[in-house]
């Protein structure tokens, strides 16, 4: 020990290159970690770059958010944002107590980072139970559904296009995806009776517009809940670890910072799906 | 030598690698901490709350995304440390994003180009 702490030593003063210690001052598992990151967010980056081509390629049918995610739990009505806002605070709030038990891991703490690492699991949970129903409203849909005719053109009604709510469409009359509205009574009528009634979305049809917002949505919040769930399995194995006393007797919190990393960029990637999806 | 090294608080890592990694903890770390947490709760809430007001759609679409890469940088930055990591491994994690800003570009110009396409022919 005595020898490689002399080695470290000459090499430091002969410069961060020579060899013999990182020159990032990073161990080899943390830059891998780090460089699985950036893989991983090329990844996302060019999942969520196909959904912004297909919506500018379908700008005039394509869902908006504020239209299909409009529910709160236990609430009535049409409330858009504040869920996803909600599962975006536990998400934040998740990754804080993450970084709190990175914080308790560097103090050399085992009670502080089992406590911290034991709410960060209790956080993902929380968050995947919050995606499973958003998911299920969104495939549920409507209760007053859509309308597909032959073509493939799809009528809402237009109760539910809160978009046009300053104009007050009449009871009874329907819109198109590209917010076309259609009030008079007999081409409801007509289009009703030639046409498909269906609720919500799946991969091949849409409620709400383009079946391939429908595509977008169930793939990268998949991917991204996925993610969260491999990191909710790391998180409780090394939470086990800590109980067991593996890192205090190592003497250091190396993996707590490692798996803290993976935590942190599961976040990252929901502040941009929450952009994407949600906000623009 | 001895003298020296003790300044330098770290730990061998322990597996095949072995290698010393030295550790700076600064108390001030969980205000920090916080700190950035009570950023990245206010940006949230501000853009949930700004999200229906009567500004232009387009305004509100560059404030989000700007606003997006504040909270990128946070997270970043002070959740994920970069900020205290060499500068040389930060640029090493930062820069290949380049090319993705490249490929927005493209993509984006795509999908709008293909929406002219089907309105003209």
């Amino acid at each position: 020990m005595a020898a490689e702490a002399t080695m470290t030593q000459e090499n430091r003063a002969s410069g961060l290159w020579n060899g013999g210690r990182s020159p990032f001052n990073v161990s080899w598992g943390k830059m891998m970690m780090w460089f699985f990151l950036v893989s991983d967010a090329f990844t996302f980056s060019t999942l969520i770059i196909a959904y912004g081509a297909m919506r500018h390629r379908f700008a005039e049918v394509w869902p908006k958010a504020n239209d299909v995610f409009t529910h709160f739990p236990f609430v009535e009505g049409h409330i858009p944002l504040a869920y996803v806002g909600l599962m975006t605070f536990i998400l934040i709030m998740s990754s804080v107590t993450m970084v709190l038990a990175v914080d308790a891991g560097h103090r050399r703490d085992n009670n502080g980072v089992a406590l911290w690492l034991f709410l960060t699991i209790i956080g993902g949970f929380m968050f995947l139970g919050s995606q499973a129903w958003e998911w299920y409203h969104f495939i549920h849909g409507t209760e007053a559904g859509a309308y597909q005719t032959a073509d493939g053109t799809i009528y809402r009604d237009a109760i539910n296009a809160y978009e046009l709510h300053a104009e007050k469409p009449p009871a009874g009359s329907l819109i198109t995806t590209d917010y076309q509205l259609i009030t008079d009574k007999a081409k409801v009528e007509e289009i009703k009776s030639k046409a498909e009634h269906f609720h919500g979305a799946n991969l091949t049809r849409n409620e709400y517009g383009h079946p391939l917002f429908a595509d977008f949505f169930f793939f990268i919040t998949g991917f991204h809940g996925f993610h969260v769930f491999s990191g909710v399995m790391i998180n409780i194995i090394i939470w086990l670890n800590v109980l067991a006393g593996v890192y205090k007797r190592r003497g250091h919190y190396e993996h707590i910072e490692k798996t803290g990393l993976y935590w942190h960029f599961v976040d990252l990637v929901w502040v941009f799906v929450f952009t994407f999806f949600y906000l623009v | 030598m001895a003298d020296q090294h003790s300044k330098h608080h770290g730990y061998y890592t322990g597996d095949i690698h072995n290698q010393f990694v030295e550790e700076h903890y600064d108390p001030k770390n969980r205000s920090v901490i916080w700190r950035t947490f009570w950023i990245l709760l206010f940006i949230t809430i501000f853009e949930v709350a700004i999200a229906f007001a009567p500004i232009s759609k387009f305004i509100l679409m560059v404030t989000f995304i700007v606003l997006t890469l504040v909270k990128a940088y946070f997270i970043v930055a002070f959740f994920m440390h970069l900020k205290h990591e060499k500068i040389s491994f930060a640029y090493t994690i930062i820069l290949p994003f380049v090319l993705i800003v490249y490929l927005i570009g493209m993509a984006l110009a795509e999908g709008s180009f293909l929406n002219l396409w089907d309105r003209l022919f």
